[in-house]
């Protein structure tokens, strides 16, 4: 009990960050109809929003160390702590959460650009030509990012308060081996919070009504006098904001590095197919559903009757749905049926 | 590329100037700096590989993004028969073309059920299954991260058989009846094969079963309703890629005796995909050009670094070298694939159909006196598709 119960959590924290990427991507895919290979790299530049944040924010000076007495030592010591003392630390502390402010307005410009400047002359071609052109700006991008951040994993730590674990076997009842890192338990309610506000948008907003109505039937809408093309540039920026709010709040999970976009990109398009193109519902759930079943693949019970399973389980997975349910899960008729 | 318009040249002129070209690639890549046996043999076997993927996605327009996969079979096949038979190597070639050729028949009887994207989605899911069990659990066949090495202790039955079984110093080089096969040589074994792979893809795209090809290509739907069954046609198509994709595997095997998953990777599939769109899908010197080109900006891109750079920019006044230098560097030496990530992004925005569309425009501005005739281009267009 207690093993499957840590697999399940296990499982939901990869699942978050596959639900959040597959989100953004079906999102787009939905209403713009494209099907954007650069979508992993927009994950990566949020992660890098919150390394360039910290290096902001440790930019340091040299100061006289008066701990050491037998010499005459130097340390570096940030200019933030210089200038407002524990304040200062606090926001050192507390630099990747605290970097989603950076990151949001950055990616809504970055989306918007993208949107404007490439994509929008791609909603007449083929998928193979949307794939390919994107595929190259996804490349652009992570080489930009290699040029100037280098190709190491730069880590992250979460805020101080957050570096140990959770006791949530005492939690549920279940003993006190069960522990869970805190950051990660905050990384799923974020991704909560992210989904149920992307939902609420679309669902209680008159401007995600219209979306939503321009998601069914691009044309009618057209048709009534709304500019929808306005509104579906606003979405795929949106898309690119949960991308980049996903990419910070993973970096103490997973020091980024240049090439972290691609790793995730194919398997968040595994989890957006599983869940069927364009559903939105469909792609959290099998985020959370493929995370899950990869973390029990993990567990040695389980790689000791099938070895190698955990290497291709979500590969699996994706194949068998592909061939026995071609909508995946939640699928809509109608979408990509040919 | 249809049957109506006469074609520029006659197959036969087609293939003896392409022979030509490629067997005298030693001395006209010789004063641009691409006369190296290592860069040559590269610019054969990726042109064979583009050759091969050109067969699936040019003809039928299913774009596949595991080919890669075929690639890593061919040359761990390859390396398996000359650590286990011999040395020579034509068996295996043979042998990776037919394990590469048993691994397409597999992935493309179950993805070819599919189209469009999802084709693209299953292929990808199979290459990366592939990549990561040849990481993990295949590592008794693979030797894993490591990769597949030859050693001196490798049986080599057949070769045992036919010499006294004394072994020289050092690892035995592959060879061909003698031949060893590196440098030169090597070049003109993968030089002919690719000629030869050439002529079959040209008599392909000429044959009843390429105009098939076409046909599922524009309308696959048309194609059923007239009572034929495409699957077949597709599937064929499917294998014989991916047996090309296993002759390069293997010739990579043949040039230098190793092989290693990171060959499986998916962005190893991206590239072919590179080269194929940059030279032109859909054409038959499209591919080998893109591979060509790719390859040879590769070796010539990454060898720069700020030292050939200022050397290079030494003519303007010191100030701007210093200011030219970093912002030129960005795109050369190791962030060459940044100049290529945004080579391609043009080539997709504004040459939709590669290189090979650029000289037709070209040809026929010139052609038309200086003007332009897009009713001639829309029409050439519509037949293409």
């Amino acid at each position: 009990m207690d093993a499957i119960f840590i697999q399940i959590l296990n499982g939901l924290d990869k699942g978050a960050a596959y639900a959040l990427i597959a989100l953004g991507l079906t999102l787009v895919f939905g209403t713009l109809g494209i099907v954007n290979f650069a979508h992993g790299a927009l994950f990566m530049l949020g992660a890098f929003c919150a390394v360039t944040f910290q290096k902001l924010v440790t930019i340091s000076v040299k100061v006289r160390d008066e701990g050491v007495t037998a010499f005459v030592a130097y340390k570096e010591q940030p200019y933030l702590e210089t200038w407002f003392g524990d304040t200062g630390r606090i926001i050192i502390d507390y630099s990747v959460p605290l970097s989603i402010l950076l990151a949001i307005p950055f990616m809504l410009l970055v989306g918007y650009v993208m949107e404007r400047g490439l994509i929008k002359h791609f909603y007449k071609r083929p998928h193979a030509e949307q794939i390919l052109v994107t595929f190259g700006l996804a490349i652009v991008i992570q080489e930009i990012i290699k040029a100037y951040f280098g190709a190491n994993p730069i880590p992250q730590p979460a805020p101080e308060i957050l570096a140990g674990s959770a006791n949530v076997g005492a939690w549920v009842g279940l003993g006190n081996n069960l522990v869970y890192p805190w950051w990660r338990l905050i990384y799923l309610c974020f991704s909560g919070l992210i989904i149920f506000s992307v939902f609420a948008f679309l669902q209680f907003t008159t401007y995600g009504m219209v979306v939503r109505a321009g998601m069914r039937d691009r044309e009618t809408v057209g048709l009534l006098g709304i500019n929808i093309e306005r509104r579906f540039t606003i979405v795929f920026a949106i898309a690119a904001v949960v991308a980049g709010v996903a990419g910070v709040m993973y970096t103490p999970i997973l020091p980024p590095d240049y090439h972290l976009g691609m790793d995730f990109l194919v398997l968040s398009f595994v989890v957006v197919v599983v869940g069927g193109m364009g559903s939105l519902g469909g792609a959290v759930l099998a985020g959370f559903l493929l995370g899950i079943v990869q973390s029990f693949a993990s567990m040695n019970e389980v790689k000791e009757i099938f070895p190698g399973i955990d290497q291709i389980i979500l590969y699996l997975v994706a194949v068998v749905i592909l061939l026995v349910l071609p909508r995946g899960l939640m699928g809509r008729a109608g979408v990509m049926d040919d | 590329m249809t049957n109506t318009k006469k074609p520029l040249l006659n197959d036969a002129f087609v293939v003896i100037i392409f022979a030509a070209a490629i067997l005298a690639m030693p001395i006209w890549l010789d004063p641009i700096g691409g006369n190296y046996p290592d860069l040559l043999q590269k610019f054969a076997i990726y042109g064979i590989f583009a050759i091969g993927f050109n067969i699936l996605f040019g003809l039928t327009g299913y774009l596949s993004f595991g080919h890669a996969a075929f690639l890593g079979v061919g040359s761990y096949a390859a390396v398996w028969s000359f650590k286990l038979l011999t040395m020579n190597v034509l068996p295996a070639v043979v042998f990776g073309v037919l394990f590469a050729g048993i691994l397409a028949a597999i992935i493309g009887f179950l993805s070819l059920r599919r189209t469009g994207i999802y084709f693209s989605i299953l292929t990808l899911a199979f290459a990366q299954m592939s990549y990561n069990l040849a990481y993990s659990v295949l590592t008794p066949i693979t030797n894993g991260e490591t990769g597949l090495q030859l050693a001196r202790s490798d049986p080599r039955i057949l070769d045992s058989l036919f010499s006294d079984g004394s072994v020289g110093a050092g690892l035995p080089s592959t060879d061909l009846f003698g031949e060893t096969m590196s440098g030169y040589p090597g070049f003109y074994f993968c030089a002919v094969l690719l000629i030869i792979c050439f002529y079959i893809s040209l008599r392909i795209f000429r044959s009843p079963f390429g105009l098939m090809l076409k046909g599922i290509k524009s309308n696959q739907n048309r194609m059923k309703y007239t009572g034929l069954n495409t699957r077949p046609y597709m599937l064929t198509a499917f294998i014989i890629s991916g047996m090309y994709a296993g002759l390069a595997g293997s010739l990579l095997a043949v040039t230098d005796p190793l092989a290693g998953a990171e060959r499986m990777q998916w962005t190893a599939s991206g590239e072919v995909v590179l080269m194929t769109i940059l030279g032109g899908a859909g054409t038959l010197v499209g591919p080998m050009l893109g591979a060509g080109l790719i390859k040879y900006f590769e070796n010539i891109f990454s060898s720069f670094d700020d030292n050939v750079l200022t050397q290079a920019f030494s003519f303007l006044p010191d100030s701007v070298v210093e200011f030219v230098v970093p912002v030129v560097g960005l795109f050369v030496g190791s962030g060459w694939h940044l100049t290529l990530g945004l080579l391609f992004m043009i080539i997709v925005i504004f040459l939709p159909g590669g290189l090979v569309e650029g000289f037709r425009r070209i040809v026929n501005y010139f052609r038309s006196g200086g003007k332009t005739k897009p009713q001639s281009v829309e029409a050439h267009n519509q037949a293409g598709e």
